[in-house]
């Protein structure tokens, strides 16, 4: 057989995907032979394979290099996307086992799914061209639709599973209709090629029709007004840890990937896609922090929560600059970060009689358990941006890309929606403050939830001190994916 | 002339059964019809050299696609005349729908235009039907060129097939499935006990 590109030296360039892949199928194959209900061994060994995989990401080359003749691309944008992919998919494994084995529906398939999910996500990623981009993006949905309906004797878990994979169904023909009549118009799928017509052809309607399809289908996987119908339900209905997964590595996957095609693909045509990215922001944010305020449900809060930041994310894209993509990655790490730690806190608001989640539960939290309470706190207000916690640093890095291209009206209603969406945060620390305490939850945390809170919290609270790291290798990411 | 003969037979086939498939009184017959225009499209597949194509569509349309409908249409208990009752309500609806589709695909020959380097850039530009079937051409790349993308499939389908099991398959207790080893090993002793049983006194 002759292979029109390099194979070993593609099989080189793809050797984290491979190695998850096969590992994912191993574990497969020892839960199915020795594993039955038994989830912990199996997503021990996941984690173990996740940090294996991130060790070979962050080791191998950081050069631009492409593998299977363009299908393929690695470069400083891409490692920096996937290592805090498989870390937000670790978090969310280690945060699961106890709630699964609680609410009797552990299973091993729970870590493999995940890390085939995780793989999906990192050939998002790394998609050079459109068909890799869609078996990707499949690879991860199908994985997310199984997930959100995994505990099946719940009937709301069904719905959510069903719900989400009629409207990811549908999303994903969107994607593909508008995926058709680009590649019907411009005569590619490659985004090299692709690159070349967006210059010369930016003023063909067939093409720029075909773009607006595809970002109404990203829109939909990064769950942003008007797309964003699903997330709630799905967020509510889907078990705690798999919402703490959703509302995490997708996310960072879907605008990773989004930031990739756009950039790459469609670099020359943003004029075109940057009105597209400034109004489904405005929106996202807008939506996000005015239907929040009437929540009841914790989680469902989370969900509108999660549509505003994306909102704020989408701001750093809509600038179209180096400096709004570098504000969006800094972004989404404090955005991770933030959830890992809340969604941590939400798994332990557990009584004796089983798991809550309404926010009327944490009412006079800050008497009962102060430690907690003081954790939650700090979590809140950095999701409401108030300095010097880390969130801040977030939506001020997205802001200032935005003012910089001249987009005040975008970055005013920024700031006036995360007013909105402060008042909803801080009503829940005053309700843990001021509330009639209630039955507490048990004590103490599990330790894996105790580590991830704390770790979090630490984060939120003492990244004003030391934002080095992070700046340099988010600006290092942009710099890779801009030039 | 032979070809063009065979067009119009296959292609007023096509619309005819299209047709019956919505107009057909008892479902199975839609079914059947459904099949019948699949026939059809096959053959104008065929005529056009697409026999890669052609032959798709009938191993999978017709032998998978189709008869699942059949199944669903037998098992399901659903009163589909019932359902139809509304039919003629809402053909002018549908009909406007249609005439929109239309004008937009006028819009889109007339107006819309292909980038001028699109003919240039397809990436794996067919041979000459005269030199290589599409089969052939097909089996040619979609193992090397298309390699990765056919690999990520198949993982897309292993997830799949978890998703069906962690959802449908259920562990239950007390049934009785075939154990071959322990049945071929069972022994006489295993099974029959004898009893010596005393005249008079029973068991």
């Amino acid at each position: 057989m002759t292979f029109p590109f390099d194979l070993s030296a593609s099989l080189g360039i793809v050797k984290p995907e491979l190695v998850l892949a096969m590992g994912s199928m191993v574990l497969l194959v020892t839960g199915a032979f020795f594993g039955g209900a038994r989830q912990s061994a199996i997503s021990r060994g996941t984690v173990a394979l996740m940090i294996v995989v991130a060790a070979l990401v962050l080791t191998g080359s950081k050069e631009p290099a492409v593998a299977f003749g363009g299908s393929f691309v690695v470069n400083g944008f891409t490692v920096f996307a996937k290592v805090l992919i498989l870390a937000a998919s670790a978090v969310a494994i280690l945060m699961s086992d106890r709630y699964m084995e609680r609410t009797r529906a552990a299973r091993f398939e729970f870590p493999v799914l995940v890390a085939l999910a995780t793989l999906g996500m990192m050939m998002m990623v790394s998609a050079n061209d459109l068909i890799a981009l869609y078996v990707g993006l499949e690879l991860q949905s199908l994985s997310l639709y199984v997930l959100a309906s995994f505990s099946r004797d719940s009937l709301r878990s069904t719905e959510a599973g069903l719900k989400y994979f009629v409207l990811g169904a549908l999303a994903s023909c969107l994607l593909l209709y508008g995926m058709s009549l680009v590649y019907g118009f411009s005569g590619t799928l490659s985004f090299d090629a692709l690159k070349g017509v967006a210059a010369t052809g930016a003023s063909n309607i067939g093409f720029l029709v075909g773009l607006v399809f595809m970002l109404a289908g990203f829109a939909f996987k990064v769950s942003a007004v008007p797309f964003h119908m699903w997330t709630p339900d799905v967020y509510e209905g889907a078990p705690t840890p798999v919402t703490a997964f959703f509302a995490a590595a997708p996310k960072v996957a879907a605008i990773a990937l989004l930031t990739r095609v756009l950039f790459d693909a469609f670099g020359a045509a943003s004029d075109s896609w940057r009105q597209v990215i400034t109004f489904i922001s405005m929106a996202s944010m807008l939506l996000g922090a005015f239907a929040a305020i009437g929540q009841t449900n914790i989680k469902r809060l989370m969900a509108y929560s999660s549509i505003a930041n994306m909102g704020f994310a989408l701001v750093g894209l809509a600038a179209g600059s180096e400096q709004g993509v570098e504000g969006l990655l800094i972004y989404l790490v404090i955005y991770l970060a933030m959830t890992a730690g809340i969604f941590a806190c939400i798994l332990a608001m557990r009584r004796r009689e089983g798991h809550v989640e309404d926010i009327d539960d944490l009412a006079g939290l800050a008497k009962a358990q102060p430690v907690y309470a003081f954790a939650l706190t700090a979590l809140l207000f950095s999701y409401a941006g108030i300095p010097p916690l880390a969130g801040f640093f977030g939506k001020f890095y997205v802001f200032s890309a935005a003012v910089e291209q001249g987009m005040w009206v975008l970055a005013v209603v920024g700031v006036l929606a995360s007013v909105v969406g402060a008042f909803y945060y801080v009503r829940i620390v005053m309700l843990m403050i001021n509330g009639e305490p209630r039955q507490s939850f048990v004590r103490p945390m599990d330790v894996e939830l105790r580590v991830i809170a704390f770790a979090a919290t630490a984060f939120t609270l003492f990244f004003v001190l030391m934002p080095a790291p992070l700046l340099d290798a988010a600006s290092a990411a942009a710099a890779a994916l801009v030039n | 002339m032979l070809a063009a003969i065979a067009f119009y037979i296959f292609a007023a086939v096509t619309v005819a059964a299209a047709v019956m498939v919505v107009a057909a009184r008892n479902p199975v017959h839609s079914v059947l019809w459904l099949i019948l225009a699949f026939f059809s499209a096959a053959g104008l597949f065929m005529l056009l050299g697409a026999e890669f194509l052609a032959l798709i569509l009938i191993v999978v349309y017709v032998g998978a696609v189709a008869v699942l409908f059949l199944f669903v249409v037998m098992m399901l208990d659903i009163d589909f005349a019932e359902l139809k009752r509304g039919m003629l309500e809402y053909l002018p609806i549908g009909g406007l729908i249609g005439v929109i589709l239309l004008v937009e695909l006028g819009m889109i020959f007339s107006v819309w235009a292909f980038a001028p380097e699109a003919g240039t850039l397809a990436a794996a530009p067919a041979p000459a039907m005269a030199q290589v079937t599409n089969t052939e051409a097909l089996g040619h790349v979609i193992y090397t060129q298309y390699l990765y993308a056919f690999q990520a499939a198949g993982l897309v389908l292993l997830v799949a097939m978890i998703g069906a099991i962690v959802l449908t398959l259920r562990h239950r207790e007390g049934v009785k499935r075939q154990n071959i080893a322990a049945q071929v090993e069972r022994r006489r002793k295993d099974a029959v006990e004898l009893k010596n049983v005393k005249p008079g006194q029973g068991i």
